[in-house]
């Protein structure tokens, strides 16, 4: 087992890479069980399941900055609204 | 009819996979688990939270302002650059020969300053651009100019685009040149024959046809001039004062030279976020403005 000690991990950003790698998880065995044709939405580009949720993590990571920029802290309000922006980015992209 | 699938093919890509953990992967996370931790060295890390983030959001602390200001300035220098490099560079292709040996001659003088590297572009420019021993320095002193790049914020942020653009026009140009060789004679024809002018051909023909190569070429001086680093850190370290302190200047700055690794890995992230929101648009942009054309031809 190599020594991982200078990536100087915490128990929070390690469950917050295992949550991206379940993500991944899912989104392949999604591909491989129930595969799927690209879309066009609102943005009148075609999408995948894949291109859906790379806007979602990308703008929940722009959601979460911009609420610790202009209201301030407690995060979790952010959260909420990054689930609500991913499930609308999924429903209508 | 069915199609075959053969997995074998992933065990062609897991030596790229592992590349990319070791070199990109890793150094990344990494870099996330800095962000929410401070360290007085010895490899030892406390946690911090979201403070970091909290203390780069806001422009009132000091690491939010100097953030801020250079998040601007590199904006800015991106922006100038472009409104620059893009329409001389089409300009330049434009005016290029099309056929004879004079062909070869422009595109190796066009090559040139791409040939070399970013810090003898850097030291070039430092010692050309001197106002005591500098050709270009001096000159323009003795026109009667005050210019003097160590301690005119102006005449610094000039000396850097003037820098960049005789470094990267020629990348424009040399993409603007191969999307307008691959025009057919036919159109030129066509044109002639409906006497349409210099302008209706440039505009419907060749601005068309060089369409996906502007939009590579916007993508990659977009990149490279809002993560430039060598030369303004040869020529002017930064200054005078913080005139020329870009993001990436700010960063090395605050991670090697104040060691702060928490609040660094927190600018880089958010540096990186910037980075891949813009690229993403522009690679969306590019792929389906192919994709409108193929159907539109189709």
């Amino acid at each position: 087992m190599p020594d991982l000690a200078w990536m100087a991990w915490t128990w929070q950003t390690g469950l917050f890479f295992a949550g991206i790698a379940c993500l991944l998880l899912i989104m392949t065995l999604l591909a491989i069980y129930r595969p799927e044709t690209e879309h066009v939405g609102v943005l009148r580009i075609p999408t995948t399941r894949g291109d859906r949720l790379f806007i979602s993590l990308l703008g929940a990571a722009f959601i979460h900055l911009a609420w610790l920029g202009l209201v301030g802290p407690g995060l979790w309000w952010a959260s909420g609204l990054s689930l609500l922006y991913a499930a609308a980015v999924f429903r209508y992209v | 009819m069915t199609k075959t699938v053969n997995n074998r093919a992933w065990f062609f890509v897991l030596p790229v996979f592992a590349l990319v953990a070791f070199s990109a992967v890793l150094p990344l996370m990494t870099v996330v688990n800095y962000s929410v931790q401070d360290t007085f060295g010895n490899n030892q890390f406390f946690w911090n939270g979201i403070g970091w983030f909290q203390e780069l959001l806001d422009p009132s602390t000091e690491l939010g302002g100097r953030f801020f200001d250079a998040l601007w300035r590199t904006l800015l220098f991106s922006a100038i650059i472009l409104m620059i490099e893009v329409p001389l560079g089409i300009a330049v292709a434009l005016a290029m020969p099309r056929e004879g040996w004079t062909v070869a001659l422009c595109l190796v003088l066009m090559a040139l300053p791409l040939l070399i590297p970013w810090n003898v572009v850097g030291t070039i420019w430092q010692v050309f651009a001197r106002g005591d021993i500098g050709l270009l320095g001096w000159t323009v002193n003795q026109l009667g100019i005050d210019y003097n790049y160590t301690n005119d914020p102006i005449d610094a942020w000039v000396t850097i685009i003037v820098m960049d653009v005789w470094h990267w026009t020629s990348l424009v140009a040399l993409l603007c040149y191969a999307g307008l060789k691959s025009i057919p004679d036919a159109y030129y024809q066509a044109a002639r024959i409906d006497g349409a002018s210099r302008w209706a051909i440039f505009r419907t023909i060749q601005l068309p046809k060089m369409r996906r190569v502007l939009l590579i070429a916007v993508l990659l001086r977009f990149m490279d001039s809002f993560m430039i680093y060598t030369e303004p850190f040869v020529i002017t370290g930064g200054g005078p004062g913080n005139a020329t302190t870009f993001l990436s200047i700010d960063l090395v700055k605050l991670a090697l030279g104040q060691f702060d690794l928490g609040k660094a890995a927190a600018m880089s992230l958010v540096y990186n976020l910037i980075i891949l929101a813009i690229c993403w648009v522009f690679y969306t942009v590019m792929t389906n403005v192919d994709a409108e054309r193929e159907r539109v031809e189709a």
